[in-house]
């Protein structure tokens, strides 16, 4: 299991649309995702329970893999987390 | 009916625009399902795959119908619907309550979707609370489907009526018909509702959130929405419908006036080529500025990003935003504004020594030549962003020259190292100050040859000239744009980039004044920049008058005494050209 922390920087959150983009990546992953901020911790496979977990901009919230292809899962969706999205 | 006397709500325009028509009421009681102990868990999980898959086609169909009416974007909120249908902590968590608690499956989706709603709902963010909405949508669809019922259509609808509801769902508005459904009204949601943003894009009027009385119009009750003030007249007298049907005319004809401005260049009668720019703070303005056919963006106050936040914004922060704005314009004109803290903008992580006078102190470009390590932060993120668009980088509050000579040489040396780390940095930014400082106003002539471009700051350089805090009613009579003091100002601002071939643009309030506007025209302000609102009548107004008529007043409107003459004069002259 591996994780690290990430700060969001898109300006209007995390939400809808990249949040859609997250969990679509986070399933064509075999191992486990989880994301969490605030010791509030989620699937990170379930756009649903990604977006309970409220993700403004400057937020810091850890994200966690588990499994087969931990480090690459790791790389990619902490990319995605950083990256501003068109509105 | 004995209770005739005309009813008024209010509420939130969420799409302008004014409608008569009569009411059509929308009863949706939410349906609870009970909870039932089932025998066998196994079929009872295949009955949920099967209205899931059910409400899929469904939602597939009505997901092709709106990206039909609406395009592509509209019909994204389906997607999303059809997502949550394959989300595994929804669907599959519901299975897993019917096989671990042997209940049935309505009452397992409907806990599994309410425990959802209930943590959405609660939430601060708006955007957060609407998908709350999608989940009741979407799960009541499956529940409908799971009792043998389609979902309750508004497309059923076949006369002209406004709709009156509590809320609507996403798919309840998109399957509106705009030649039936003049407007709704609905008792709860805000402006950034998903059925608000649809009734925008299917141009229906609508108000929302206009409370509790909405539940007391019944259906047949004639009803005027006025989707402009974010009025709703229930039951209105005969001369309330016929004022109304006079201001529902007047109010189409100017929208389509202006509408088939948004592409158009601005140019005036005379063949006069001017630039219509907007003002931003964010890049939540972008949208708006898009709409209105703004052709650049004058002024990006950058501060903002600075502000309600606890530390000072990252490079790589500051960057990507950057980089997003020009990207968004597509190349055209984006003047983005260094850093213009101090004054009235405070930043509390940056612990400024308080003040006794903050507009006439260590605010603006002073502070940032003063706080090198920020301004250097904020210049390689603009250098590292320039690549993406038409990057114009703009001082503010400059003085004297040598603030500008220091200014410029920190952005140079940036510059430098940036390439020096291979970093790729446009060629051609243009570099301009701000002119609302006296000082720098009277000395343009000097700047002329120093700066690429000049926009005039009409509100700052009003209250330095008239030594008038425009924030003190007791003095605000001295705030006059017009004035001739600042009208001469202006004009030899002007002048002076004109000799040596600079454009002057203007990023004040002033720009978007249409008692102004003429004047600014005929003294040859190249770039207008103002709220996104303002444009497409200042455009409408340019295109239908002379540049060259109004330059032949300048010298007798300068020549005058006071604010209020040189306004009845443009009044005037704006009268008859008209005429």
């Amino acid at each position: 299991m591996i994780s690290r922390s990430f700060t969001v920087l898109n300006p209007s959150g995390f939400h809808a649309r990249p949040t859609k983009l997250f969990v679509q990546q986070a399933s064509a992953f075999p191992c486990k995702i989880t994301v969490s901020k605030n010791d509030k911790k989620v699937n990170g496979k379930s756009s649903l329970s990604m977006l309970t977990l409220g993700i403004e901009q400057n937020d810091v919230v850890t994200l966690e893999a588990d499994g087969e292809q931990e480090e690459q899962a790791l790389a990619e969706l902490g990319q995605l987390l950083t990256k501003i999205f068109e509105e | 009916m004995a209770n005739m006397i005309t009813r008024v709500l209010t509420g939130v325009a969420a799409s302008p625009g004014i409608a008569i028509a009569k009411a059509y009421r929308m009863q949706r009681a939410e349906f609870v399902p009970v909870k039932e102990k089932i025998g066998d868990a196994k079929s009872e999980q295949e009955r949920l795959r099967t209205a899931v898959e059910e409400a899929r086609v469904e939602l597939g169909k009505i997901r092709e119908l709106t990206e039909q009416r609406l395009g592509a974007a509209k019909a994204e909120i389906f997607e999303a619907h059809i997502m949550l249908l394959e989300d595994p902590d929804l669907i599959d968590a519901a299975l897993e309550k019917i096989e671990n608690e042997g209940v049935n499956a309505e009452y397992a989706l409907y806990e599994v979707a309410q425990s959802f709603i209930d943590i959405l709902s609660a939430m601060d963010n708006e955007l957060l609370r609407e998908r709350a909405a999608d989940v009741r949508d979407v799960s009541g669809r499956v529940i409908g489907r799971l009792r043998g019922q389609t979902h309750t259509a508004v497309s059923d609808i076949v006369e002209e009526t406004i709709v009156i509801a509590d809320d609507l769902t996403p798919s309840d508005t998109a399957q509106l018909k705009p030649a039936y459904v003049k407007g709704f009204v609905t008792e709860i949601g805000s402006r950034t509702s998903h059925s608000a943003i649809m009734a925008r894009s299917l141009e229906i009027p609508a108000i929302v959130g206009a409370g509790a009385e909405t539940s007391e119009i019944r259906s047949g009750m004639t009803v005027i929405l006025d989707a402009v003030e974010g009025r709703v007249l229930v039951n209105p007298s005969e001369e309330e419908l016929e004022e109304y049907r006079r201001k529902k005319e007047a109010y189409e004809r100017r929208r389509a006036e202006l509408r088939r401005l948004a592409g158009l260049p601005t140019v005036s009668k005379d063949g006069h080529r001017v630039e219509l720019a907007a003002n931003i703070g964010s890049v939540d303005d972008l949208q708006k500025v898009l709409e209105n056919g703004a052709e650049g963006i004058g002024l990006f106050r950058t501060e903002f990003l600075y502000m309600g936040r606890s530390s000072l914004p990252t490079e790589e922060e500051q960057y990507q935003i950057y980089k997003h704005v020009l990207e968004k314009m597509e190349n055209k004109p984006v003047v983005i504004r260094t850093l213009d803290i101090g004054g009235d903008k405070e930043l509390p992580y940056m612990k400024l020594p308080v003040e006794s006078n903050p507009f006439l102190g260590l605010r603006a470009v002073r502070l940032c030549l003063s706080r090198q390590d920020l301004f250097r932060t904020q210049l390689r993120a603009l250098l590292r962003a320039s690549r993406f668009g038409q990057l114009k980088i703009m001082f503010p509050m400059i003085a004297v020259v040598e603030e500008w000579m220091e200014a410029k040489r920190l952005l140079e040396e940036e510059k430098q190292r940036l390439l020096q780390e291979g970093v790729e940095v446009s060629g051609r930014i243009e570099v301009g100050m701000m002119i609302e400082v006296p000082a720098a106003a009277l000395a343009s002539e000097m700047f002329a040859k120093e700066a690429d471009f000049f926009s005039i700051g009409t509100n700052d350089l009003i209250q330095y000239t008239m030594a008038a805090d425009r924030m003190n009613e007791t003095v605000s009579y001295l705030y006059q744009p017009c004035h001739p003091t600042i009208l001469r100002l202006i004009r030899m601002v002007i002048q002076a980039a004109n000799k040596e071939g600079k454009w002057v643009g203007m990023c004040g309030e002033m720009a978007g004044d249409a008692r102004a506007i003429p004047i600014l025209l005929g003294m040859g302000l190249y770039e207008f920049s103002m709220s996104a609102g303002f444009i497409l009548p200042a455009r409408e107004f340019i295109m239908q008058t002379s540049r060259t008529e109004w330059a032949a007043y300048i010298d007798s409107l300068l020549a005058m005494r006071s604010q209020t003459e040189i306004e009845q004069f443009v009044q005037a002259k704006k009268g008859s050209a008209s005429e």
